[in-house]
């Protein structure tokens, strides 16, 4: 073979791997759009379930129309009857220009529409901090805190897990092996609980961290203290998460670990005198990378549904703290809302860890 | 799966722990159902003052007492109606008039002062009521008038909330009353205390009863919360509660998923495609909002709940990972055979392909208990517990609505969270060593 044509061979092997990578993400990318759009529906179903929203939505207008009709002048000089006919009237031309007057199936394409392009209307009680109304608003402007603490979590879990479950394959059946053996049963908990007890100890029983919020009151001025105020803030609910996660992440991922070390071509690679280090690197790691980022796509995901109790418990004004309020407030429009934000942020991890997946593992093919 | 693998358990002692927790907390459970029904404790649970009204108010258990050096007062009820012991001195003044005199003494030991006292008096008369007279006697003898009043057929007289004692006492009265008059600081005197209690009946057929209760600062075995409630029996009820509901969820998801996964494997096609389209669409459902939504809009009934999580959780994860499986078993020569002798479908996914998978499927079972454990217990921490039963998640509630963590109430978190905790560490621990006995790769690991 020519030097020309080894090198082709490497370009055409090049080419090779992003047209499958390319071909892979847009049909993973499909799926995860149809599968979104199946999520919201269903939301919207069970949103609606027994007419809620249209309870909801009837009253408003009913409402909203008996009190135009009595501050309206003109109208003052009508009988009872007279009035209650006018408002009959007005109502049935409201609900139509609303389309409450169609089936529900045919406006719950309408609704599905509005929620996946992200025109979610206006909350009926709740405000954004800048005094909007709109859903929209008040979703996005929690969603960077939301983003802030979990993706700083994600990213700290992963590569903490990775390093101490190497560390720990190499010294199997140490103390320290064993410890992270013993704890890895922590992880039934979820992340909420550990921040009662971490709340407990370290808010109210010695008070030297903050018991939940973002930031101190009143803000700092500065941007670096303000930093240092999140920073401090951010301990509480990382360790909170971290312990609710990380001994099964290093437990399990250790246990991979020694099962790829004991494959032949690891023996192979030692017979041959090959450092640990390379070993580890080539021989471990490489194929045992895709099962550990499938495993933290599905570990994230957990994490995105646990958000809402998480962020209430340390009152942490990301959008799982907003779900909440609006549950209290039983505002649908914002519930409906934060459920369809998400839905995509949901596709967005598992797509992007998709991606990455695709990368590390030559062997994914399409479906 | 064999008795001797079964054996192998006795090699972990993890799960030798988990094992004697769950069988203490499946016991715990069957003596909660048999000795308090499920009615009584549920009318118990949300009878209100009527049934609460001797206890003290959000504290903690008896047992802290063990743990400080400053020593917290215990209730002290005295209940004339119940309590034949109590001193009665009746002297007929004239044909209508009499004078009934109660008389309660009791030694107080605490280092703290009470939390309230109050008197609840039950009297009979035709037109004119009894009329009251309370006086207090402190161990150094001095003596305190405390009230002149007359009552009604059923009156309640709060001392506490008595502001003209409080005034001429010059400090809330549960506290003056008992407080050391020679000491700089506020200290309670201890000693012998009485509290006369006379009342003047204007008709001759018209007497009174009275249950004087002096409430203490601890109560119980767990402590009461904001409503009086004696929280061990919303921490005793939880537990049958949660096993309930993490074994119902855990046990039909997971053998729903198994036989879904076999049967998409079996008939291959168009099946497996759609079972595995599914299950990719199901994955990306946003759960807990979709639980919380139908929590908030539907309804909070625990069985409801139950009946989405299942309905969720059918098409989970891990069906991919028993496709693998039985993809893998399907090729198996006894399956061959099975086909070769003429098995019908049914039969070869219910006789052999799933039992072969069962050593897989038990750990992750048990893991998954206490996931659902949590799960019920997260949507109650968010105000959507069930509404008739107590649950551990909702005592954790009650706590944080009532500020409990900044009231230094810890116990009222802290309790719910031990039982949490025990409930999902006992089956972990005992999941985890499962899995490493049936799955041989992780053999010795």
């Amino acid at each position: 073979m020519t030097v020309d044509a080894q090198a082709d061979a490497v370009t055409q092997a090049r080419y090779d791997t992003l047209k499958r990578i390319g071909k892979y993400t847009i049909v993973r990318f499909f799926m995860l759009m149809f599968a979104v759009i199946i999520g919201v529906y269903i939301t919207i179903l069970v949103a609606n379930m027994g007419g809620y929203v249209d309870d909801i939505l009837r009253s408003e207008i009913r409402e909203r129309i008996a009190i135009q009709i009595s501050l309206d002048p003109q109208y003052k000089e009508l009988s009872t009857e007279e009035r209650k006919e006018l408002q009959e009237k007005l109502v049935a031309l409201e609900e139509k220009r609303l389309g409450l007057d169609k089936p529900f199936i045919v406006r719950s394409f309408g609704y599905l529409k509005n929620a996946l392009t992200l025109n979610l209307g206006r909350a009926q009680n709740m405000t954004s901090d800048s005094g909007s109304r709109q859903v929209k608003l008040i979703i996005l402007e929690r969603l960077p805190a939301t983003l802030l603490l979990f993706g700083t979590s994600f990213l700290l879990n992963f590569f903490v897990s990775l390093f101490f479950a190497l560390m720990l394959s190499r010294r199997y059946g140490s103390f320290w092996d064993r410890v992270v053996v013993a704890l890895s049963p922590t992880s039934a908990a979820p992340g909420w609980f550990y921040g009662i007890f971490l709340i407990v100890i370290f808010a109210a029983w010695l008070g030297i961290l903050p018991y939940g919020g973002m930031v101190d009151a009143p803000p700092p001025e500065d941007p670096l203290h303000y930093a240092l105020s999140v920073a401090e803030h951010m301990i509480l609910p990382l360790l909170a998460l971290a312990i609710s996660q990380i001994f099964l992440s290093i437990y399990s991922w250790r246990t991979f670990f020694l099962i790829y070390s004991t494959e032949d071509y690891v023996e192979m690679a030692k017979a041959k005198g090959l450092s640990p280090r390379a070993i580890e690197r080539r021989y471990i790691l490489r194929p045992t990378l895709p099962t550990i980022v499938t495993n933290f796509a599905l570990a994230a995901i957990a994490v995105w549904f646990g958000a809402i109790i998480f962020e209430t418990v340390f009152n942490w004004p990301g959008i799982g703290r907003v779900y909440f309020q609006a549950i209290g407030l039983f505002d649908t429009a914002v519930i409906v809302g934060t459920t369809v934000l998400y839905a995509y942020l949901l596709a967005a991890t598992v797509f992007l860890l998709d991606i990455v997946y695709a990368f590390i593992d030559p062997r994914v093919k399409i479906g | 799966m064999n008795l001797r693998q079964f054996r192998e358990i006795t090699r972990y002692p993890s799960a030798i722990i988990g094992l004697i927790i769950i069988i203490f907390l499946v016991g715990l459970s069957i003596y909660t159902v048999i000795a308090l029904p499920y009615e009584e404790a549920v009318n118990k649970w949300r009878g209100g003052d009527r049934v609460w009204q001797d206890n003290p108010r959000g504290v903690p258990p008896t047992w802290v007492n063990l743990f400080r050096s400053k020593k917290l007062p215990e209730s002290i009820i005295f209940d004339t109606a119940t309590d034949e012991t109590i001193q009665k001195q009746v002297t007929p003044l004239d044909e209508n008039l009499t004078d009934i005199v109660y008389t309660f003494q009791f030694d107080y030991t605490a280092d703290e002062f009470p939390q309230e006292i109050i008197l609840f008096f039950t009297s009979t008369f035709e037109k004119k009521a009894p009329y009251i007279s309370l006086l207090w006697k402190t161990p150094d003898g001095r003596e305190i008038n405390i009230g002149d009043f007359s009552i009604e057929r059923a009156y309640t007289r709060r001392i506490s909330q008595d502001d003209k004692l409080a005034k001429e006492l010059g400090g809330p009265p549960e506290v003056m009353l008992f407080a050391d008059p020679n000491s700089e600081e506020r200290i309670p005197l201890k000693g012998t205390y009485t509290l006369e209690i006379a009342g003047l009946a204007f008709e001759p057929e018209s007497t009174f009863n009275v249950k004087s209760i002096i409430y203490g600062k601890v109560f119980g075995l767990a402590g009461t919360d904001h409503l009086r409630r004696d929280l061990v029996l919303g921490l005793l009820w939880g537990t049958p509660v949660a096993l309930a509901f993490g074994l119902l969820a855990a046990v039909i998801t997971s053998l729903l998923t198994m036989f879904i996964a076999a049967t998409g494997t079996w008939f291959g096609g168009w099946v497996d495609s759609l079972i595995q389209r599914i299950t990719e669409i199901n994955m990306m459902l946003p759960v807990l909002p979709i639980l919380i939504m139908v929590g908030v809009f539907y309804s909070r009934s625990l069985w409801v709940i139950l009946g989405v999580v299942i309905l969720l959780g059918i098409f989970s994860a891990s069906i991919k990972s028993y496709r693998a499986m039985f993809m893998q078993e399907r090729e198996a020569g006894y399956i061959q055979a099975a086909k070769a002798y003429g098995a019908g479908d049914v039969r070869i996914i219910f006789r052999y392909l799933v039992p072969r998978i069962f050593p897989v499927l038990i750990p992750s079972l048990v893991v998954l208990i206490p996931s659902y454990v949590f799960l019920e217990a997260s949507l109650a921490v968010l105000g959507l517990g069930d509404p008739i039963m107590p649950t551990w998640g909702k005592i954790i509630n009650d706590a944080r609505v009532n500020g409990a963590l900044l009231k230094g109430q810890y116990y009222w978190v802290l309790e719910p969270s031990f039982m949490l905790m025990l409930t999902g560490f006992s089956f972990a621990m005992l999941g985890f060593a499962l899995d490493r006995i049936f799955n041989p790769r992780l053999r010795g690991m």
